[in-house]
């Protein structure tokens, strides 16, 4: 539990001083190397496209704030579900996690940067041009694809429902693939290559693992959606059959393949997530992480597991009893390994001297909201129960809570938590903790209602509902206003600390006895543009104590 | 806005512990009127209590070390970060709830499944955007729409749904299935693929294009139950409700008899008045053809061309006719009207949605050389 000595200091230090820096000017955004340029295109675009991905859900939630027909046709309504999907998982959750890996992964592992840098320029420039492709389908005619996140055939091949968008959006999900894979191998190589030699794989932060065993999800299951998405090209131009049933073919197969992405890919957005939890709790409350090792091991079995899971989305689409039992088993088994993370935080916590700045407030209740999250999880795993929750507002709000209050919570905590470190300004704590609350109140009046539509009846992915459904849904709908306008103090807050914050200079630490937990802490704030030059030679990770 | 006002006045209300005992509140899934959707409903509450239990021993324990093992107040941090023995008890006691769980769930998994042994079967086909039901015991064989009055609301910005009963959730001809009889459905789709759920029955199933699934369900309490499509079908996916009605077997068998009678009648071929031809023909276009030409006619720009100033609309109206008998690659043939429902749509179609061709076509001219006899 020592800190870097700080000779190593000195050491990079001085090279700033002479080394080259960034280029001048724009060039340097576009043709820049540096793991921390990249990480920082990686987090502004991520936010942007939140905003994006956010408005559209503004555009959904301002239709359905009364039953009958107020704004949008629904056909719009339709792109509107499916774009906002498609951009805020490939646009803004998955971005955003690749940069705070670019950032964190080599200062947290005492890198000098990634291990293929150049590819990951090329990665980043190839997920925006992946999203411009795929914004660009709401200009065409007909309209953004409208068959839901999922792209299910017949639906979104039928030349009544999309019209121009579909190779668009199909070559759009190629680039995102390519720079998705690129993004995992560089982190994969980084990772495996770049480690201070001191640093043994279980030694490396909770972060780091969560990301190396991300990466693997990722080759494994982002070329499967590749190829879904190319079957779907051929079936519409190119005459095969692949799920055509006049052909021979089968719509359910694709729904098979996409799920055996699918499923991988939630945890995709869900695993950096728990790495960053696992990362912020144990520094707030002044402990070590509780069961490090058990921590590994219960994100490489979530993994695992991932992949053998997937028909629970459809157990509805008329599987062999055999196939219905086993896919329920198999999910069911998946509430032990999260059970153990979430048992974990908690122990991390208890006896600790914990405080309560924002990047805690938004983990603990990250660790809360996607407990409840995981039981609705849970609950969807009895099958026949799930007969009943399948494609309602059930799910609706199951997924919302594993995501929005859980992977985008963590998100902002992650924000809060390394901006004074990057920047080396403070942000402010008040507007910081009125960002918070407003959040996790609205977060929950937004979310939690969807629970009692789903209950009730009310299917999902529909522009207008029974009047049954009309209070719950106007609540929601205040919810969902209320938390997109709160997100704005996010915004306002990532300038003015970009911008000089509070103005108080922070020290290294930045947080009280940080550098007991994580190498970052122990590096100038703001990070120079380049670190650990020369590599630390005792790692500062509370567990090694023991294994050493 | 008034509503919003009331709203936030309930709001209030509840927050204070007065509740506002509204009958429209539901907040629990429904218990349905089958065995199996109590059993449903029983699994349901039994996981949440597990899920409630487990949230109030964890968040119990989350709670009580946010407010008492604060640095304000001066509690200092312990250093474990180990214990062997608590990580197995906590990977133990899950996984045996877990078992527990799955016994009772995979009961009724295998019972859901278990088709054999019914008494009807009623074939459920997935169309854009209705159902067509068919009853394979005794020929019967209809198609169930949404309800005109909700057709028109939901299609007109600003139209208040709280006029029209049971908005959206309402068919022109609900299924009818007797009480305590097993009825099972094999369910298929023309066009993409759909899902029927009635809560009520406790399940849902998928309509898949080109193969057929099957359920089944056995009502013991007559009543009229409501439910939706629940997969998403296209622009109309949120109007193609279901109503099924369960009768005591003697107005079940009266229902049948009447029925069959009516489907075997010949449509009246005799002539309308204009304004008969226009009311009956905006029906057969409600119900046929505005999910894609919409209800002013003018289509969707990219994807469904318009009828307003259509060439193929107001050219001859037997190009019309056999364009509708032939249908596209995009839209269906549309032989299954008659010559009554054609004389009525070609009559709307060229006279409505701001056509103005001024001519008007009896049964009698559409009627095909086989129709009339």
């Amino acid at each position: 539990m020592s800190a870097v000595v700080d000779e190593h200091d000195h050491d990079h230090h001085a090279d700033d001083h002479h080394d080259h820096g960034p280029a001048k000017g724009l060039l340097r955004w576009i043709i820049t190397t540096n793991h921390k340029d990249i990480g920082t295109l990686y987090l502004l675009f991520a936010l942007t496209m939140f905003f994006v991905g956010g408005s559209m859900a503004m555009v959904i939630r301002a239709e359905l704030f009364e039953p009958g027909l107020q704004f949008v046709d629904p056909a719009f309504f339709n792109s509107m579900t499916t774009m906002h999907a498609l951009v805020m998982v490939f646009g803004a959750v998955m971005p955003a996690f690749v940069g705070l890996a670019n950032w964190q992964i080599p200062l947290m592992i005492g890198a000098t940067d990634m291990a293929l840098p150049r590819m990951n320029n090329m990665s980043f420039w190839m997920l925006v041009a992946g999203v411009l492709l795929l914004a660009s389908t709401l200009f065409m005619e007909g309209g953004a694809p409208n068959g839901g996140w999922t792209l299910y055939p017949p639906l979104v091949l039928q030349p009544i429902t999309v019209g121009k968008a579909l190779p668009f959006a199909i070559f759009s999900v190629h680039l995102l693939g390519i720079s998705s894979i690129m993004g995992a191998i560089n982190i994969i190589a980084t990772i495996f290559n770049m480690r201070a030699p001191a640093m043994k794989l279980m030694d490396m932060p909770l972060f780091v693992w969560t990301w190396l065993i991300t990466a693997f999800l990722l080759i494994a299951v982002m070329p499967v959606f590749a190829g879904a998405v190319t079957m779907l090209l051929t079936d519409k131009f190119f005459h095969t059959s692949f799920f055509n049933a006049a052909g021979g073919g089968d719509p359910v197969l694709y729904e098979h393949i996409f799920w055996f992405f699918g499923h991988p890919e939630v945890y995709i957005m869900i695993l950096p997530t728990f790495g960053v939890a696992s990362t912020i709790i144990p520094v707030f409350a002044r402990k070590p992480l509780f069961g490090y090792a058990s921590m590994v091991w219960a994100t490489a079995s979530i993994a695992f597991l991932s992949f053998i899971v997937w028909a629970h989305h459809m157990f509805t689409v008329g599987m062999p009893i055999a196939g219905e039992l086993y896919f329920m088993y198999a999910t069911m088994i998946i509430a032990v390994p999260t059970g153990v993370k979430v048992f974990n935080w908690t122990a991390t916590m208890w006896k600790g001297a914990m405080t309560f700045e924002t990047p805690m407030l938004f983990s603990i209740s990250f660790v809360v909201l996607f407990t409840l999250g995981g039981f609705t999880g849970l609950m969807m795993s009895i099958a026949p129960s799930d007969f009943q929750y399948h494609d309602t507002y059930f799910i609706v709000a199951h997924f919302h809570y594993t995501l929005v209050p859980a992977s985008i919570f963590i998100l902002m905590a992650a924000g809060y938590f390394w901006l004074p470190k990057w920047t080396g300004h403070m942000y402010n704590e008040k507007i910081g903790q009125l960002h918070f609350w407003l959040s996790v109140i609205s977060v929950n009046i937004l979310f939690f209602p969807q629970h009692f539509l789903g209950l009730a009846g009310m299917p999902r992915r529909i522009p207008d509902y029974a009047v049954q459904f009309a209070d719950w849904n106007m609540i929601s709908s205040i919810g969902g206003f209320i938390f997109g306008a709160s997100q704005l103090l996010f915004l306002y807050i990532v300038i003015d600390t970009i911008r000089g914050g509070t103005g108080e200079k922070v020290s290294d630490e930045v947080w009280e006895d940080a550098a007991k937990h994580g190498l970052e802490w122990t590096l100038p704030s703001p990070t120079p543009y380049h670190t650990w030059t020369t590599p630390p030679t005792i790692v500062p990770t509370e567990h090694v104590l023991d294994s050493h | 806005m008034n509503k919003a006002k009331q709203l936030f006045a309930g709001l209030i209300l509840m927050a204070l512990g007065l509740g506002t005992a509204r009958a429209d509140y539901t907040l629990n899934l429904m218990k349905g009127v089958t065995k199996v959707s109590n059993d449903i409903y029983d699994l349901h509450m039994l996981i949440l209590w597990i899920c409630v239990f487990i949230g109030v021993v964890v968040f119990g324990a989350m709670f009580y070390s946010i407010f008492h093992h604060r640095k304000s107040k001066g509690h200092v941090a312990a250093q474990f970060h180990e214990n062997t023995t608590v990580e197995i008890i906590w990977t133990i006691i899950p996984t045996l709830i877990l078992v527990a769980m799955a016994i009772p769930a995979t009961k009724t998994l295998l019972e859901l499944s278990d088709v054999e042994k019914s008494d009807m079967t009623i074939q459920v086909t997935g169309r854009q955007w209705y159902w067509d039901y068919k009853y394979l015991d005794n020929d019967i064989h209809f198609e169930s729409h949404l309800d005109e009055a909700s057709e028109r609301v939901h299609r007109t910005v600003g139209a208040d749904p709280r006029s029209v009963p049971n908005y959206l959730l309402n068919v022109d001809k609900p299924l009818v299935i007797p009480v305590h009889k097993k009825v099972r459905f094999v369910l298929t789709s023309t066009d993409v693929i759909h899902s029927w759920w009635v809560p009520d029955l406790g399940w849902k199933k998928d309509a898949n294009p080109g193969f057929i699934n099957e359920a089944w369900t056995l009502v013991d309490k007559p009543g009229t139950y409501r439910g939706q499509c629940t997969e998403l079908c296209g622009r109309d996916h949120g109007f193609m409700p279901i109503v099924v009605i369960a009768m005591e077997q003697a107005d079940y068998d009266a229902w049948v008899k009447r029925t069959s009678e009516q489907q075997k009648q010949k449509p009246d071929l005799s002539d309308q008045s204009r304004q008969q031809l226009m009311a009956h023909g905006e029906s057969v276009y409600l119900k046929n053809c505005v999910g894609c030409h919409q209800i002013d006619g003018a289509g969707v720009p990219g994807l469904i061309p318009a009828l307003t100033g259509s060439a193929i609309a107001t050219g001859k109206w037997e190009s019309l006719d056999g364009f509708l008998r032939a249908g596209t690659s995009k839209m269906p043939k549309f032989e299954k009207l008659n010559a009554k429902e054609f004389a009525e749509l070609m009559t709307y179609v060229r006279n409505s949605l701001g056509n103005k061709v001024g001519d008007e076509l009896q049964p009698k001219q559409t009627a095909l050389p086989d129709d009339d006899e």
